[in-house]
């Protein structure tokens, strides 16, 4: 996973060029074309049906679920798959495949929501170090090579610990905990757009810093942000099942995918399927991502096209 | 290149030193009193304070992060809460463990990684390329723990080949250590694995692909020489790149191996004492691990520079 950002962030192989996009066709037969491209390959159908399946299960949870999640039932505690719990349920008696379906809800968010954050707050640096340069420059990227030199599940164990545990914390520490590559990402595009003969028109025209760095810089280097957004919503889950496992996530009793796995080893040796289960949902959901991000990489990217 | 060299000596420091304040500032943000969890909630007000005074606790914040900063200069790291002992030769002895389970697993990772990219690139569409970059995919999209539990299961519990948990240096008992070292080692070197594979089937095709290969091949090189001399070579720079990362991503990746197979090692240390709010030696710990990394990516931009001319010029 860390390859993923790793190759979109340093511009290679799988980074965007600015304007790589641009090309003298209309808007409609453009889309029409990115479309096509992306969804040419069967492994991108598949994921994306795999990604729509988890997030109807995440909005339907309280309608596909058979039990209550987080309901115990000690008489029914620790019981093997059966027609009644298709899953097993675990020590407290809850039904397995519930918590399946609704922990789909904490790793989609947590997904879609530490990736806005890490997404919005990275651009916003990167693009105030790379249009303005000079000293902010260097001490926002200072900043950010100090928050890179910490691997990202320790970053986020730390600023989880801080703040403490709970979903909206968790998405904050693992946002945050992201955040650095958008910094250095957006950093890199905004400095070769702002070299571009259009930006440097609109400056002599007398546009406005703010409005030359929102309207005409930052839309330009949108699409490889884009990528490596889809490209870490399947880290920032990982990372998230990382946190619930080291007892550092979602607060107990809310199903955790990550959380779930950690439950279940206690129990590895009588009813295997409390820990497998959880993890094959996760492995579903990343995997899907990846290849969408993947997928969206080449795409953006001509230059790749069939390459990978 | 001596220039560059120094100007990436000096942006190793500087971040460094900016590390110490980062997670100086972050772990004495924290909330709750860690003398209290440590002492427990019926300590009397003459035990917190002694304690405080102890270990420096009471003093301003700025001095008692000048105070650490300059005792590290010295070497000296303080004393933990939570193992009643010196925070150097404890960090010493679990960096110990950890690196006895990281170096085999990275030396695994790059070594089969590499191999297996380079394959997936020779064969590119062809069978063993899918199946390579598959099995790369889906190593990047596994969690870790979920794999080791599941092979715990697996070779542990059912066929009882390896033992569950634990660890033994190599130096004490040769066969147990490495038996207990298998699974360990071989999750930790998963995930890196995958991750050289697919940065070196990527590079390794943007290398086929250009004028100076099919310059060998039209003058009559032999295809072994073209891709293993040749191609490798050039295709080693953005892989080069990726080991200084990768080497992070193992450091990080340790907290969880250690918690599954209960290995006394850097990453469960790391974990009791967020736990127990031990700031000493959590920032004693976070500072041994990002200047590890610091220095190994300094070492992997000095390596960059001498494999790539562009890169010192530039």
């Amino acid at each position: 996973m860390t390859t993923m950002m790793n190759e979109a962030e340093t511009g290679s192989p799988g980074a965007v060029m600015p304007g790589a996009s641009s090309v003298a066709a209309p808007k409609s037969s453009r889309a029409r074309q990115f479309w096509k491209t992306l969804l040419s390959r069967k492994t991108v159908m598949v994921s994306l049906a795999v990604l729509i399946i988890a997030m109807l299960t995440a909005l339907l949870a309280p309608l596909i679920a058979p039990y209550e999640p987080n309901a115990p039932d000690l008489r029914n505690a620790l019981k093997p798959p059966s027609s009644d719990h298709w899953l097993g349920t675990d020590a407290l008696g809850r039904d397995v495949l519930s918590r399946i379906i609704y922990g789909s809800r904490v790793s989609l968010a947590v997904g879609f929501v530490s990736v806005a954050i890490a997404g919005s707050i990275g651009m916003m640096l990167g693009l105030v170090a790379g249009y303005v340069g000079g000293k902010t420059e260097s001490v926002i990227m200072r900043c950010i090579d100090v928050m890179m030199s910490i691997p990202l599940i320790i970053l986020a164990l730390f600023i989880a610990a801080l703040i403490g545990k709970g979903l909206g914390n968790v998405m904050l520490a693992i946002g945050l905990g992201m955040m650095p590559s958008y910094a250095r990402l957006t950093r890199g595009q905004v400095k070769s757009v702002k070299q571009l003969d259009y930006v440097t028109a609109g400056v002599i025209s007398g546009t406005g810093r703010i409005r030359n760095m929102f309207k005409h810089i930052l839309p330009n280097c949108l699409s490889p942000i884009i990528v490596l957004m889809t490209m870490n919503l399947g880290m920032a889950i990982l990372t998230e099942a990382s946190l619930s496992f080291l007892g550092l996530g979602i607060n107990p009793p809310t199903a955790s995918w990550g959380a779930m796995i950690s439950d279940g080893y206690n129990h590895l040796r009588t009813l295997p399927l409390l820990s497998l289960a959880p993890g094959v949902a996760i492995i579903l959901v990343v995997l899907a991502f990846n290849v969408v991000g993947d997928a969206l990489r080449d795409t953006l990217d001509p230059r790749l096209r069939g390459a990978l | 290149m001596v220039t560059f060299i120094i100007r990436r000596v000096l942006q190793t420091i500087v971040v460094i030193l900016l590390v110490t304040v980062l997670v100086f500032s972050i772990m004495h943000l924290m909330p709750g009193d860690p003398v209290l969890m440590f002492l427990g909630p019926d300590a009397s007000v003459e035990q917190i304070d002694h304690y405080k005074k102890q270990f420096g606790l009471d003093l301003p914040l700025p001095v008692q992060y000048f105070k650490w900063a300059g005792n590290l200069f010295k070497g000296e790291f303080g004393d933990s809460l939570v193992y009643r002992q010196d925070i150097g030769p404890l960090i010493l002895a679990k960096l110990k463990v950890t690196l006895t389970i990281a170096i085999p697993a990275f030396v695994i990772a790059v070594t089969i990684g590499m191999f297996l990219g380079i394959m997936a690139a020779i064969y590119r569409g062809r069978w063993v390329d899918s199946f390579i970059t598959v099995l790369a995919n889906i190593g990047m999209a596994t969690p870790t723990f979920w794999l080791s539990i599941l092979c715990v299961y697996i070779f542990s519990l059912t066929l009882g080949w390896l033992p569950v948990q634990g660890f033994t240096f190599p130096s004490e008992d040769f066969a147990l250590a490495v038996r207990r070292m298998v699974l360990p080692v071989s999750m930790l070197a998963l995930g890196p694995m995958a991750v050289f594979a697919r940065q070196t089937r990527s590079a390794m095709l943007e290398i086929i692909r250009q004028d100076f290969i099919r310059t060998g091949r039209s003058k009559g090189l032999g295809e072994r020489r073209v891709i293993y001399v040749h191609a490798l070579r050039n295709a080693l720079i953005p892989v080069v790149t990726v080991m200084g990362m990768q080497l992070g991503y193992m450091l990080g990746g340790s907290v969880l191996i250690e918690q599954v197979f209960v290995i006394p090692g850097m990453g469960s240390m790391l974990i009791t004492a967020i736990l127990n709010k031990d700031y000493q030696l959590v920032q004693s710990a976070v500072l041994v691990i990002a200047g590890g990394i610091s220095l190994c990516n300094l070492l992997v931009d000095i390596a960059y520079g001498y494999i790539d001319p562009r890169i010192r010029i530039s």
